[in-house]
């Protein structure tokens, strides 16, 4: 890292700051170390992309920073509040408020229209995007009335980050967004999320196993074995549209 | 509407098959609640509104003959509001196309207008000229029976007078409601009639003219009933008076008393059975599909809907289908009450039908239904909340399965994996099975309780008129007869054996407890009439001691050994102690026994006799009814066949229209157990089995691995759904006692088999339903989603 880049990192505000994460699955001869120590901070505005096989501890970290689970041990500030120590009450405020979250497999509720199913997150957020206009940034200002049956996978994913973006959240948490997708319809759902990054100035965190796709992220974080195996720092970033696998 | 609203609805749709079925068991539960209770205080107004139009009297009285004069005496009486007297006499009728003889009760009616008490209700014609003595109303149910009608007439012997009278109306009584002649336990239409008749020509028949002898009397409201009872006996004691009495002991009266008590005994214990059990499977079904939407659950809560709203909108979903329930349920309920009432109304010949919904009723088991749905709910909600929404959204972690002590001990090695798959899965939530067993296993129960009646009735049936009445008829004299009566009547035409008894009308004293009652007295070892111990022995009664049905027994609170001080109502009245020698079972009315020449010498007479029990030669049954008619002595004559013919009319029919309901309802119900707990398990393992489709099992073994654990699951229920049934049964007797008749406890295989077989087809055909659903899995979708 260069000294100017690393006074451009100090300078930046972080958004979130993990010290110390750790989290244990089971008990006993069935307990499983998901996360051993990890010790990391995201910026605002930062875009980052989550390496490592299953079962290196990725996910279960993005969980920990969306507030879906809590640790065993170790901490998680969000703009200087410690979430770990909320109860779930206050997870629930604190997804409600700041946090989008895009899965693998859409996690659209099949008995809800694309519209419907925005309109599900943006019901109960403070300044949401109307859902038509999320749909709109995602490319399916024309599918709004269809149900997730109808769509093909990649529609159903952009559905699920339209989602994600309408409540225009502080944090984009994606896990595997184009694990279920081909190539083509994937890049479409990665320029969504990168829009929502670079036009709102969202915290995106991306897990993936497709390293083609580490090229968009601000860094690279590399999981192994429930610890950080590298924090790579992109000096050139591309767009997702120049990205193939 | 709010996206979570619009899925609540759009869900609601999806699963509307099983929110059918859930709320149908929920539906019949309400009903038969809604439907018995309301058809209980229905029938209960109706009564009395009948009571009230037509001024039913609430003491009555019959002497031998009392001036006219005594009528102002009897309405000086404290707390006498109106008094009647009229002429009630027995007639022997002869009516075309019945060789039988028949008996009527006439009742004068009064000079001039309507009777002061016990007014008739005129359902056709006209009252009678009082200057055509031969004109008569007859009782609507002996009128139809007979097929008579206005403009018709009969044939009577009055006072020895033989007399042709012309029917000129028909007419109900609320005196008569129930009409039963004496020696009769059960109303019966064809063989005993009222007719009314005109004072005056009533007055020369009898040769009472200026004179009465029976009067009625209605009290005005908080008087002792008792206490004017005693005052009327006082006055009438000089004028042959043989014991006034209340409502209570006014036979017809009594009668619809006992068959609304019977009606209440069973509708207020199969109801609420009922309803426990839908609210119960309720609770299992609502809670199962809760868990199946854990992964909705999650996500919506990782979109930060607090556990509040998301538990919220699946109570909602819970209410809904419940509500559903509770307002089909209240409108059957409703309906089927009217509808049932009117059949009572007409079953009893109410004039009037006054329906009658009590809205606590209605409340009562909307609530019960509303909590216990909203508890299952909670239930399955609270699991799901309880979870972090990572864990939530993924599929839950594969369970994990053991080996059992089949499978350690090697047994299992002949069993093919599906087979192994059944019973991992049933030994791995054995909780979750048992419920699911404990539902079916209610479902037969409440079959079994609401069919085994139909046994017990019959086995009441067989052991009164099969083991302990077992003379072909009954022939009653008009006043008791020397022994030489008896040998006169052995000579008539078909007469095989003759066996004697002496009835008479008593009170049964026990400390502070009396009943009135009539002492049969009985040979020892008779063939024909006996009297039977709990194990059908007949028992010989002893020279001396009163034996009294157990009946008896309980409204005396009277044990072995002790003293019952009885009052006699007839005769000289004697007043005597006399010790309880055996206490026997029966089943139909609360009858007392002693032996004839002990009653004999108690009511200080010789040998005499009230009547004779007949076994008649059927070829010869004309020609000795005919002689019988002709008897003057003989008052009455009971047909066993008739009388077993009237019981099961009476009886069985009152609380038949009820148990076919509840047969209806109950099997319902098992159908949406079964159906629900086949559904659930197919949403809860649909993915498992969809994917042992795509590894390449037939349907037929597939659909084999979750029939095969509802089957094992259904045939583990059958036997326990029996001792359950027998439970409720015990509980249904216990509560059905009244002084008409007990139910014995008494279950028949055919019965246990009926209703398993019920829950068994209810199976199949959930199971067929299911199975189509297999049959239709979307195999590429499987592999297209997560997990």
């Amino acid at each position: 890292m260069t000294n100017k880049a690393a006074d451009e990192y100090a300078m930046a505000a972080t958004a979130f700051t993990v010290r110390g994460l750790s989290k244990i699955y089971g008990a006993g001869e069935t307990e499983v170390h998901a996360l051993r120590g990890i010790d990391l901070e995201l910026l605002e505005g930062e875009l980052v992309v989550l390496l490592g096989p299953s079962g290196s501890g990725k996910s279960t970290f993005l969980n920990i920073l969306g507030g879906l689970d809590t640790p065993t041990s170790g901490s998680v500030y969000f703009r200087g509040q410690d979430i770990t120590a909320l109860d779930s009450g206050g997870l629930t405020r604190y997804r409600r408020d700041h946090v989008g979250f895009v899965f693998q497999f859409y996690n659209l509720i099949p008995s809800l229209t694309a519209r419907e199913n925005v309109a599900l997150v943006t019901e109960i957020a403070a300044d949401p995007l109307p859902p038509a206009e999320a749909l709109d940034i995602v490319g399916l200002a024309d599918r709004l009335d269809h149900f997730p049956a109808q769509l093909s996978g990649g529609e159903q994913q952009r559905v699920a980050v339209a989602r994600a973006i309408a409540k225009k959240p502080e944090v984009l948490l994606c896990d595997e967004p184009t694990g279920a997708l081909d190539s083509k319809t994937g890049i479409g759902v990665l320029e969504a999320i990168e829009r929502v990054n670079q036009e709102f100035g969202t915290t995106a965190a991306i897990i993936t196993h497709n390293a083609a796709i580490a090229g968009i992220a601000d860094r690279v974080i590399s999981f192994a074995d429930g610890a950080l195996a590298s924090v790579h720092r992109n000096e050139q970033k591309i767009s997702a549209a120049e990205v193939s696998w | 509407m709010s996206a979570l609203n619009r899925k609540l609805l759009r869900d609601l749709w999806h699963i509307r098959g099983q929110a059918l079925a859930i709320a149908v068991v929920i539906a019949c539960g309400i009903s038969t609640v809604v439907m018995s209770f309301g058809t209980l205080s229905s029938l209960e107004v109706t009564r009395d509104a009948y009571y009230e139009q037509q001024r039913f009297a609430d003491v009555f009285a019959h002497l031998k003959r009392a001036p006219a004069s005594l009528e102002s005496e009897i309405a000086r009486i404290g707390g006498v509001k109106r008094v009647d007297t009229r002429i009630v006499e027995a007639a022997n009728l002869d009516v075309a196309g019945l060789d039988e003889p028949v008996l009527g009760q006439l009742i004068s009616l009064p000079k001039r207008g309507a009777a002061k008490l016990n007014q008739i209700v005129l359902r056709r014609g006209r009252l009678p000229e009082p200057k055509r003595p031969g004109e008569v109303i007859l009782s609507e149910p002996f009128a139809e029976a007979h097929g008579l009608s206005p403009g018709g007439h009969i044939l009577a012997t009055i006072n020895g007078h033989k007399q042709r009278l012309n029917i000129v109306g028909i007419a109900l009584s609320p005196e008569y409601i129930y009409a039963i002649g004496p020696g009769s336990l059960m109303p019966d239409d064809k063989r005993f009639g009222i007719v009314w008749m005109g004072r005056d020509a009533m007055e020369a028949s009898f040769d009472l003219k200026s004179a009465f002898n029976n009067v009625t009397v209605s009290l005005m409201r908080a008087t002792d009933e008792a206490q004017v009872i005693k005052r009327l006996d006082d006055l009438l004691a000089p004028w042959g008076g043989i014991g006034a009495y209340g409502r209570e002991d006014q036979i017809s009266h009594a009668f619809v008393a006992n068959e609304i008590e019977e009606l209440r005994g069973i509708g207020s214990i199969v109801p609420p059975i009922f309803l426990a059990v839908a609210a119960f499977l309720l609770n299992v079904v609502i809670s199962r599909i809760i868990a199946t939407e854990r992964q909705q659950i999650g996500l919506m809560k990782a979109f930060g809907y607090s556990d509040l709203v998301v538990g919220g909108h699946y109570l909602k979903l819970v209410l809904l289908i419940a509500s559903i329930g509770i307002i089909l349920g209240c409108l059957a309920g409703a309906w089927l009450g009217r509808a049932v009432t009117e059949l009572y109304t007409e079953f009893f010949r109410f004039p009037v039908l006054y329906f009658r919904l009590d809205f606590h009723v209605f409340a009562a088991a909307g609530l019960v239904s509303l909590a216990a749905s909203g508890l299952g709910a909670l239930g399955g909600i609270r699991a799901a909340v309880s979870l972090p929404p990572a864990v939530a959204m993924q599929p839950a972690a594969p369970t994990t399965y053991r080996r059992g002590l089949a499978g350690k001990l090697g047994l299992t090695k002949r069993l093919s994996q599906p087979t192994l798959m059944i019973m991992r899965h049933l030994g791995r939530w054995p909780f979750r099975a048992g419920l699911t067993a404990l539902g079916i296993s209610m479902s037969v129960a409440i079959l079994v309780a609401s069919l085994f009646f139909f046994d017990a009735t019959e086995h009441m049936l067989d052991i009164y008129f099969h083991h302990g009445q077992r003379q072909d008829a009954t022939v009653v004299f008009s006043e008791p007869r020397s022994l030489r009566a008896m040998a006169e009547i052995r000579r008539f035409p078909g007469v095989m054996a003759t066996e004697p008894f002496r009835a008479v009308a008593v009170k049964l004293h026990h400390g502070p407890r009396s009943e009135r009652a009539s002492i049969a007295g009985l040979d020892s070892r008779t063939v024909l009439r006996r009297v039977l111990d709990t194990d059908l022995k007949p028992v010989s009664l002893p020279p001396t001691g009163l034996i009294l049905s157990t009946k008896m027994a309980e409204m005396l609170d009277a044990r072995t050994g002790q003293q019952i001080r009885i009052e006699v109502l007839e005769g000289r009245r004697p007043l005597v102690e006399v010790v309880v020698t055996a206490i026997v079972e029966e089943y139909i009315a609360a009858p007392a026994y002693m032996h004839r020449a002990a009653l004999n010498d108690l009511m200080g007479e010789g040998r005499l006799i009230s009547g004779v029990f007949l076994q008649v030669d059927n070829r010869y049954a004309a020609a000795l009814y005919h002689t019988l008619k002709d008897t003057p002595a003989v008052a009455g004559v009971t047909l066993q066949t008739a009388a077993l013919e009237a019981v099961r009319k009476t009886m069985a029919e009152t609380l038949n229209i009820m148990m076919s309901f509840y047969v209806l309802f109950g099997s319902l119900i098992a159908f949406g157990v079964v159906y629900n707990s086949a559904r659930v398990s197919l949403s809860e393992r649909g993915r498992e089995l969809a994917s042992l489709r795509v590894l390449g099992f037939t349907r037929a073994e597939v659909s084999y691995i979750l029939l095969g654990e509802l089957a094992v699951l259904t045939l583990a229920a059958l036997p326990i759904g029996c001792v359950f049934g027998v439970g409720l049964a015990r509980l249904i007797v216990s509560n059905l006692n009244t002084e008409l008749f007990r139910v014995p406890m008494v279950v028949t295989p055919v019965t246990f088999a009926m209703a398993m077989s019920a829950v068994i087809v209810a199976a199949t055909v959930s199971g067929l339903i299911v199975r189509r659903r297999i049959d239709r899995f979307d195999l590429v979708a499987v592999l297209k989603t997560r997990e």
